[in-house]
């Protein structure tokens, strides 16, 4: 038998009909997260064909993007500020009410970022075939599942049939070698990736992420990678599940008990790509030459190590336009730059090890006079463990601002925004244009950078404060 | 859905390459639960100062703009969030077709489930449209070619599938749901 690429065993294992010249493979999907803002059409859509969801077992619901992140909204003190994002709450809240579906709901201690509770509840698991209508579910790849954003009308599809019509991705094999620095993390080596492979190298391919510095990773650092797969432009990201991926399963409330989980394991230990299994591309990174990553431009390959000066253009239209939207030069140096805001959160970097990573920094520190720094846990989990481990006190103590779980300030849909012309180091995904509210300045980092910046109120080398 | 078989129309240039989907419809837009009206939120930070009026030198906001029915845009066109709000503004607007030299995957997926084509062109063609903004284009679905004005005819590669329903105005949940004995014949044999 020829040997097999872990994204091959998965895409087979979950063919319920081939793919033929004239029709794309009707697709398999185990598991369907699904949020407030991407469904709305999608439950419309299936009310106005009298259909119903076909596995509602299947299919798992919470509030995360246009949620509020203040307590009082959130536990009903006071009404959610925006109207329009009440509204939609409150629709999930219905639908999933009248098709059946479990919502972790406003007040569920289960709730947080679809992408964080996924795997935080045992939900996502190895050689699993996930879909959720939002481009970062490429991080549930971490598992070793075949995970990838879908919009509203795939939605719909997901739905009524549990399947979806898709054609076959390529592969990509993105091989990490020797090991990352003290003060380097796994968002400054998916931001390094992407610099190197161009926001739209991996478009058409889902990529896999092998080598001895990916294995060295925890679980959360490894869901931090694959999250910004889309990023580089691949749908999807994939890590091989091994002793690190059933560790953290273990006992979560919706991973296989007793006897299934053994038969489990077994399956997942099989997932793998074999050896000698062919990729249609390739890259080779040294994880050990890495420093600490940020961004400078409108996307997050406009990316360079932090002691790096920006670059000179060489010929593309749009690196101007970006470098004047961030106010910045070609040849100025990134550290010692002044910022307004510190963003720590996300499904990129919300989980508990990167508000650990945040604590490190501030801990017996305070944020710089004139600088707003906002945490956000990604899930009401992350919040509960936060606070039992005392770093929401050292968060107070600094002076940031602690909130309920929820997508927050990585997109300006909820309340929480940056202001116009200001600038963010923020630990999300994405430094388009106005992502983070109308005119704000997104600067792409590690929880250790963003806490350092929050210190100095400049843009600091966490590595001299570790 | 409308039968689609033939798209002429001028062109609107939009020279930018990788135009995310937040650039196309910002998140603050996303709290609607229906697909209607969006194209009024169609580039809004591009196309509108803060206190709403246009910005007159953003390319939609041109008369020569007026009507168009087919996007030119940079390499990697759509890239970004998987919203579908992104191709329901654009149609809503009136667009009906994106050129482009790449098209991300997911706003691909989106635009051929709602009517409108992502056409990826070869370099020369693509170079060409940038140069001539305006240009009357016909973009022919049955044989997957761009006509243009200068005589130039460049091919351009669709999914079989999505063309075939495109150009008979068939929804791909039917299809979908005709397959509901496998489904259920799958989820019996791998007890799911």
């Amino acid at each position: 038998m020829t040997a097999r690429t872990m994204f091959d065993k998965v895409w087979s294992a979950h063919e319920v009909v081939a793919e033929t010249r004239d029709t794309p493979a009707v697709l398999y999907i185990d598991l369907h997260l699904t949020h407030e803002v991407t469904t709305p059409q999608a439950f419309s859509m299936l009310r106005a064909e009298g259909l119903r969801v076909r596995r509602p077992d299947r299919t798992l619901a919470t509030l995360d993007h246009s949620t509020p992140t203040r307590t009082d909204q959130v536990f009903g003190t006071a009404p959610i500020k925006l109207d329009a994002a009440a509204k939609q709450v409150r629709q999930l809240e219905q639908n999933t009410a009248e098709f059946g579906i479990e919502l972790y709901g406003m007040r569920d201690a289960r709730r947080g970022i679809v992408h964080v509770i996924g795997p935080e509840q045992g939900a996502t698991q190895p050689g699993m075939t996930i879909v959720c209508g939002d481009s970062h579910t490429s991080t549930h790849g971490a598992f070793g599942a075949l995970a990838f954003g879908i919009g509203s009308t795939e939605v719909g599809h997901v739905f009524a049939t549990q399947c979806l019509l898709q054609r076959k991705p390529k592969t990509f094999a993105v091989n990490v070698d020797g090991r990352l620095p003290a003060g380097v993390t796994a968002k400054d080596l998916i931001l390094a990736i992407i610099g190197k492979i161009g926001v739209s190298g991996g478009t058409g391919y889902v990529l896999e992420y092998r080598g001895p510095a990916i294995t060295a990773l925890s679980m959360e650092e490894r869901m931090t990678v694959c999250n910004m797969s889309i990023e580089a432009g691949a749908r999807a990201g994939m890590i091989a599940p091994d002793e690190v991926t059933f560790a953290y399963l273990a006992g979560r409330p919706r991973s296989p008990k007793a006897k299934d989980w053994d038969d489990a394991v077994r399956a997942w230990r099989a997932l793998a790509s074999d050896p000698g299994a062919a990729f249609d591309a390739a890259v080779d990174i040294d994880a050990s030459s890495l420093e600490p990553m940020i961004t400078y431009g409108t996307n997050p390959g406009m990316v360079l190590p932090l002691g790096g000066a920006i670059p000179a253009n060489t010929g593309n239209a749009v690196f101007d336009k970006a470098l004047a939207y961030m106010g910045f030069h070609s040849g100025e140096r990134m550290l010692g730059k002044p910022i307004d805001v510190v963003f720590v959160g996300s499904c990129t970097n919300g989980r508990i090890e990167d508000l650990q990573a945040a604590a490190r920094i501030l801990r017996g520190r305070k944020i710089a006079p004139g600088v707003q720094m906002l945490i956000v846990p990604g899930s009401q989990e992350v919040k509960r463990l936060a606070e039992a481990l005392g770093l929401a006190d050292i968060f107070k103590a600094a002076g940031a601002d602690w909130r309920e779980s929820g997508c927050s300030m990585c997109l300006g849909m909820n309340g929480d925004t940056v202001a116009a012309g200001a600038y963010a180091v923020s630990t999300s995904n994405r430094n388009f244009e106005g992502r983070q509210g109308v005119g704000a300045r997104t600067l792409l980092a590690s929880p250790y950078t963003a806490a350092a910046s929050a210190v100095t109120g400049r843009i600091s080398d966490p590595r001299e404060m570790l | 859905m409308e039968p689609i078989r033939q798209i002429h129309s001028q062109t609107v240039v939009m020279p930018s390459t990788n135009i995310d989907t937040d650039q196309i419809i910002p998140a603050r837009f996303l709290t609607t639960t229906t697909k209607a009206g969006l194209g009024k939120s169609l580039f809004a930070d591009w196309r509108y100062r803060e206190d709403g009026a246009p910005k007159p030198e953003f390319v939609l906001n041109q008369p020569a703009a007026a009507g168009s029915r087919i996007l030119v845009a940079g390499h990697n066109f759509g890239c970004g969030s998987s919203r579908e709000h992104a191709p329901w503004a654009l149609l809503d607007y009136g667009f009906r077709a994106v050129i482009s030299t790449a098209i991300a995957d997911i706003f691909g997926n989106n635009a051929l489930k709602n009517g409108l084509l992502p056409v990826v062109v070869d370099a020369p063609t693509h170079r060409w449209l940038l140069d001539h903004p305006g240009a009357e284009v016909t973009i022919d679905l049955e044989s997957a070619r761009l006509s243009l004005p200068n005589g130039t005819v460049a091919t351009f590669a669709i999914e079989a599938f999505a063309r075939h329903c495109l150009m008979s105005g068939l929804d791909e949940l039917g299809f979908l749901r005709s397959k509901l004995p496998e489904i259920a014949a799958y989820e019996a044999a791998h007890r799911k």
